[in-house]
């Protein structure tokens, strides 16, 4: 060898783990249970019960080639299958529960499964991150499974009407349940709003912020690997969308096309996605101008290729960090929105209108202050996700910026 | 500027012990300099030369007292003049900056702050340190720019950075550096930014000023033949250890570690010569090629013959156009008039309308082996894309010819196959790109800079790389440079480009034999050579021709 | 000289282009709604003559462009029409809405503005000391909250709590202000409202800030300050604030059209009655004229300090103001 020096040892060689057998039966018992979840349906719900069948049997496949192919430790493997244990034997204390809501129970095992597999696999950065990340890792995996189990670990139905209006907390109700957080205005329980509103806000903040990362991402690669007039003219219409402020111009189109979830969610990614366009354009200028991209057009390789296999991997750093900020963003739109009286529809529970809807309560604080702290409780759910977020992604960015140095 | 109680010529003036030097890496502190001692004496120049991660800037700031945002001083001592730094408060170590210990950086146009006017910068310190008074500093900042031959010494500083040249910023700033007459200047890579026939100029400059104000100074740099010209003593660092010290003139004559005769070396590298073959079709042709960057002309009639099994550099400064040649070549500048043949066929002007196999034959190696490689690729994915591209190459064949390709650029294939492209060195990296060019099974490789990016004993093997690989397999080269050593080492013809013109092109012995154009004087002679007494010959050669009036000077001057 | 007013006319060129096309979408609203604007108003139970009638009224036999040019002539002289809800003059109500909400923005940005760039500056200044982390968590935290529930807990703590059985209070929780309510009264009144706007811009100007400050001071040219030994002061006042202007000017921009658009939520949950308030209620009964100058007003504003960011921008960049 005449060259100096390699500056990195050499790649750490993938252990074959010898957890496997564990590994085996933890995903052969995940799909029995869930499997035993959707036969019982399959009387009724035939349909949904198939699919359900269908989607664990591909989702436990998929997590076991992933668990797999990470190459974990014994004990990091065991950790991953004694979670797994962990959330049948839970259920069992509850199985009426979770043999009412497959779909729950998929969604939540599924989700606790990437979590542990995603910690376990990344211990060595999680060991290392601060106080803030871990708090905000912590508070992003409850919101997670609230989300996923909200049928299964709600008390009362989203909608069901349980006892008289505004009850204070602790009261008895009629079926001689607790409401630990009181009722709302119309006698619904609102710790049961509360998780259904985890659903309902998180997911369609959600699925409103990956449709604006979709258009943003894809016209931003575009216009920067195109350049020329596809450039000029989508950047010009981003101008435009950008120089009205955004809550503004929601408003104004919600108007015209009128209310609703998904004229709601419609509107925020088409709002939203100019800023990702930016980003994502920017990101991506920085890269054509490399040599190793001049190397790829001056190959012969096509515009899509070159997006593909040299843009994109490049650009997946800053875009997933734009991806936490982005939701923060869209999921505070949605609360601020929800708060003013648009997006959701009663009695969707959602925790912008519920804020606004219990929002007098606040006056009787003094004569009892349980009832009066009502009001902050969804509010500070929306805050308590966002600052999560936010602190996690701060130290993503911090990471990304100490690996450029 | 009465000098109070300035010591002797020759009593120790800055002397650090053990220094040692830590430089935070993910969260960790790791140590780049391991206990290096140093010692100068007054009025002495001290030549600080190391390759990349030698940590000679480093040492050079910890001379102040001063350590890097994410370094630390982390052991030894640093006396200047009977102080300890280390141990002194930050307002004492602030009172010797800038008024005992000045500093000159690599790129002084980053180092100016763009909002002022050069002559403000130029008082801020003897001003701010109770040196002289306002109007006094500027009297003598005027006399300084004088003396380091700035054009118009009396308005050129209330002009701003940005208007004044580079080679003219640099002079500027050693005469900032000078200003409060300190005791000791720290010389950053002072001319390492600039052109080779700029860079006498401020080598001259600078050590004039030094000299007339017996100034002792730290001169950092990775050129071994500049310091020769600068250093009474020198000091060879590498990976943060000393590798040797000792006098120029002994040292260049008698160098003690192999480390150091290979540095010496370096440039002594040359190819047997060849004989030139018979009148043959040329295997490339630029044929009068005109172009332009929108509205700007950049070439101007240029044509450059390139035969079968031959290598021809293309010289010239930055901005010559040497590398819009390559453009217009490759097909990403299309040009205004001319064309270029290949084998006898024209090419088609713009890459997108070549065919794959005319792709194929013409490839390219960057002067950046970093973002010449993809960092977020495998090596095998790197090398093996245009093997599959190009030839068809896939599954366990497309292995083979990926660890044959490693294999002929010296790399052992299974340490490096899987790697990422981040996990190498800026040497490997340079061998990735010509593995990934070889790849393509291609007749001629445009070689873009590739050897000035990188350290000089590296550069070298990679020259000798390519020389074997156009012996085994019949390439042909454009060597695209500003280094005249390159060229001396491997080129077998030569064409000097200036302003986007070629000015004078032959076989390389004839350009190495005078008369030559005036312009190919000026860069063949500002070559620094591994002789201390270089630079006064030079600059009495040129002085002796002036009087002929034949002046030889960069544009910029 | 002339290279920057050419940067500046083309910055204001840029400038009416957009404001342009942002009247077009204003006025092209009414065009997409479905059905008409006629059928939107009177509802689905309205006569065929009424509906033709209202037409007729507001001109929707023409054709775009002529209904177009009226509409910003109108606009222009503030002749806005009639609300559809309450059937005043928008004009003059909207005017006096105007006036509560920049009363309100305003209030906000004066404390809002200083506070947030000298604690940015500091945290710059300080960087990676307990200060530093500090202010990082706060406003990381103050950012990630709602305006709503910033709002909620300023009225529980300084309204709610502090009130006593003869029912004051230190602040009031509803800032009901009437045209003839007195200055210092309004101030008391607004008082909690600011408060909220403030600490909601403030997070996010201070971050903003303090990255500007980083990112100036990591450039060689401060580091050459420190080597040539000048005074930490010194540093901060001669070389880095005169290169800061224009990233400063920039964030103070952006957050002041920020609050003005923060100011909708606000002004719901404190019921003022300004711009946002309007504007809100509008939409839900889809007033479209209000909805229409509330719109113009707030892009109008938004558009104009941004462009006053750009200007600023341009005329503190040494290289544009002395040219070669």
């Amino acid at each position: 060898m005449s060259t100096v020096q390699s500056p990195e040892a050499d790649p750490t060689p993938i252990v074959e783990s010898d957890g496997k057998m564990l590994r085996q039966v933890a995903c052969f018992a995940a799909l029995a249970y869930l499997m035993f979840l959707f036969f019982s349906h399959i009387g009724t719900e035939l349909t949904s019960a198939i699919g359900g069948i269908a989607c664990s049997l591909v989702a436990v496949l998929l997590i076991y080639r992933g668990w797999s192919g990470l190459g974990l430790n014994r004990m990091r493997s065991d950790i991953v299958a004694a979670g797994i244990f962990i959330f049948i034997l839970g259920s069992l204390t509850a199985l009426g529960r979770f043999m009412e809501s497959p779909w729950s129970a998929f969604f939540g095992l599924v989700g606790l499964e990437i979590f542990l597999l995603a910690v376990t696999a990344g211990w060595k950065e999680v060991r290392k991150a601060p106080p803030t990340a871990l708090f905000g890792v912590g508070i992003i995996f409850i919101y997670i499974m609230a989300s996923c189990l909200a049928s299964i670990i709600a008390p009362y139905g989203e909608a069901s009407v349980v006892g008289q209006t505004y009850m204070p907390w602790g009261s008895e109700l009629k079926d001689g349940g607790i409401a630990l957080l009181g009722t709302d205005q119309l006698g619904r329980d609102t710790l049961s709003r509360l998780i259904y509103g985890a659903r309902n806000t998180v997911g369609v903040a959600l699925a409103t912020t990956a449709l604006t990362f979709f258009v943003g991402t894809f016209l931003g690669l575009m216009a920067a690997s195109l350049q020329g007039i596809v450039d000029q003219g989508l950047s010009r219409v981003v101008d435009v969308l950008m120089a009205i402020p955004q809550l503004i111009f929601a408003l104004l189109i919600l108007t015209v096309i009128g209310d609703g979830v998904l004229n709601m969610a419609l509107v925020i990614a088409m709002l939203e996605s100019t800023r990702v366009f930016r980003l994502a354009r920017a990101v991506a200028l920085n890269i054509v101008v490399m040599d190793y991209v001049e190397a790829a057009k001056l190959r012969g390789e096509s515009l899509l290729s070159i997006i593909w296999r040299e843009v994109l991997p490049n650009a997946t750093a800053p875009l997933a960090a734009e991806f936490g900020l982005r939701f923060c963003f869209v999921f505070l739109f949605i609360a601020s929105l929800s708060f003013l009286g648009f997006g959701f529809q009663p009695p969707t529970a959602d925790w912008g209108s519920m804020v606004r809807e219990s929002g007098n309560l606040l006056n009787f604080f003094t004569m009892m202050p349980s009832m009066g702290i009502t009001p902050l409780v969804p509010a500070f759910c929306i805050a308590l996700l966002t600052v999560a977020v936010n602190f996690v992604v701060d130290w993503f960015l911090h990471k990304m910026s100490g690996l450029k140095e | 500027m009465s000098d109070k109680n300035r010591g002797q010529k020759g009593d120790v003036l800055l002397e650090m012990k053990g220094l040692r030097i830590e430089g935070r890496a993910d969260e960790e502190w790791i140590e780049i300099v391991h206990g290096v001692d140093v010692t100068l004496r007054r009025g002495e120049v001290l030549g600080l030369i190391g390759e990349s991660g030698a940590g000679k800037s480093t040492i050079g700031l910890a001379a102040m007292g001063y350590a890097r945002d994410g370094c630390r001083i982390s052991g030894g001592e640093i006396w200047f003049d009977g102080k300890e730094l280390r141990s002194a408060s930050e307002d004492e170590r602030r009172a010797l900056r800038g008024r005992r210990i000045a500093y000159v950086a690599q790129s002084a146009a980053a180092s100016f702050n763009p909002a002022h006017k050069l002559i403000d910068q130029y008082c801020e310190s003897p001003v701010q340190h109770g040196v002289s008074s306002r109007a006094a500093a500027e009297k003598d900042a005027k006399d300084l720019f004088r003396r380091l031959q700035l054009p118009n010494p009396d308005t050129i500083g209330f002009r701003y950075p940005h208007q004044v040249s580079g080679g003219q910023l640099q002079r500027a700033m050693t005469a900032m550096a000078m200003s409060c007459r300190p005791d000791l200047i720290i010389f950053d890579e002072p001319t390492t930014a600039l052109d080779v026939t700029t860079q006498i100029e401020v080598l001259a400059a600078i050590r004039d000023i030094v000299e007339q104000f017996n100034t002792a100074a730290i001169y950092i740099t990775h050129d071994l033949a500049v310091v020769a010209q600068m250093a009474d003593t020198i000091k060879v660092l590498r990976y943060g250890n000393t590798v040797e010290e000792g006098d120029t003139r002994a040292m260049l004559s008698a160098p003690k570690e192999k480390y150091t005769s290979d540095l010496l070396a370096v440039r002594t590298y040359k190819r047997d010569e060849r004989p030139r073959p018979e009148a043959e079709q040329p295997l490339l042709q630029v044929r009068g090629v005109d172009a332009s960057y929108g509205p700007v002309p950049v070439l101007h009639n240029v044509s450059i013959d390139i035969y079968k099994k031959r290598t021809v550099a293309v010289v010239g400064e930055s901005g010559s156009g040497k590398s819009t040649t390559a453009r217009v070549i490759t097909g990403l500048l299309p040009p205004k008039n001319g064309d270029v043949t290949y084998a006898g066929q024209t090419l088609p002007p713009d890459y997108r309308q070549r065919s794959k196999d005319q792709l194929r034959k013409l490839q390219m190696i960057y002067q950046m082996p970093d973002t010449a490689l993809n960092p977020k690729s495998r090596i095998r994915d790197v090398i093996g894309r245009p093997a599959n591209f190009y030839l068809g190459y896939s599954g366990k064949q497309l292995t083979e010819r990926v660890r044959e390709l490693l294999r002929l650029v010296e790399l052992e294939p299974d340490q490096y196959m899987n790697r990422l492209t981040t996990e190498l060195s800026g040497g490997q990296k340079q061998r990735i790109c010509i593995a990934r060019a070889l790849a393509a099974d291609p007749e001629l490789i445009i070689c873009d800079e590739v050897t000035s990016a990188l350290d000089q004993l590296v550069a070298e093997e990679i020259l000798k790389l390519l020389q074997r690989m156009q012996d085994e397999l019949d390439l042909s080269y454009m060597f695209i440079t500003h280094d005249l050593a390159t060229v001396r080492a491997i080129a077998d013809e030569v064409v000097v480009m200036q302003s986007g013109r070629v000015v004078e092109s032959g076989p390389k012995e004839e350009m190495f034999t005078p008369p030559h154009h005036d312009y190919t004087d000026l860069l063949l002679s500002s070559v620094p050579e591994m002789d201390p007494d270089w630079l006064d010959r030079l600059l009495e050669e040129r002085a002796e021709l002036a009087k002929q009036g034949r002046v030889l000077k960069a544009a910029d001057n | 000289m002339s290279k920057i007013l050419a940067t500046i006319a083309q910055r204001l060129g840029l400038g009416l282009v957009t404001l342009f096309v942002v009247t077009l979408i204003i006025a092209g609203m009414i065009e997409a709604l479905p059905g008409d604007f006629c059928q939107a108003i009177l509802g689905q139970s309205a006569t065929e003559s009424t509906v033709q009638a209202c037409r007729r009224e507001n001109g929707f036999d023409q054709p775009f462009v002529t209904r177009y040019v009226t509409w910003l002539g109108n606009t222009a002289t503030l002749d806005l029409g009639t609300s559809l809800s309450n059937k005043r003059d928008v004009g003059e109500f909207i005017t006096v809405r105007l006036e509560n909400t920049l009363f309100l923005a305003a209030f906000a940005a004066i404390v809002a503005v200083p506070l947030a760039l000298t604690l940015g500056i500091l945290a710059a200044l300080y960087r990676y000391s307990w200060y530093d982390r500090f202010v990082n968590v706060f406003t990381l935290t103050s950012i990630s909250f709602p305006e709503f529930l910033v709002g909620y807990i300023m009225i529980l703590l300084l309204s709610v709590m502090t009130s006593t059985l003869e029912g004051g209070s230190w602040f009031p929780a509803l800032a009901t202000v009437r045209p003839e309510t007195s200055f210092a009264d309004r101030v008391h009144l607004v008082f909690l409202p600011a408060m909220t706007l403030t600490l909601v811009v403030v997070a996010h100007m201070m971050r903003m800030t303090r990255a500007a400050i980083i990112n100036l001071l990591a450039s060689p040219y401060i580091e050459m300050a420190r080597l040539k030994g000048i005074k930490n002061s010194r540093i901060i006042v001669k070389h880095a604030l005169p290169n800061a202007l224009a990233p400063i000017v920039n964030v103070v921009a952006i957050n002041l059209a920020y609050l003005i658009v923060g100011v909708v939520v606000v002004e719901v949950v404190f019921t003022y009655p300004g711009l946002g308030k309007s504007l809100v209620d509008a939409v839900k009964f889809r007033d479209i004229p209000v909805v229409q100058a509330s719109c113009m007003i707030f892009a109008l504003t938004y558009i104009l300090l941004n462009l006053t960011a750009d200007v600023l921008s341009i005329v503190s960049n040494p290289r544009l103001l002395h040219p070669r």
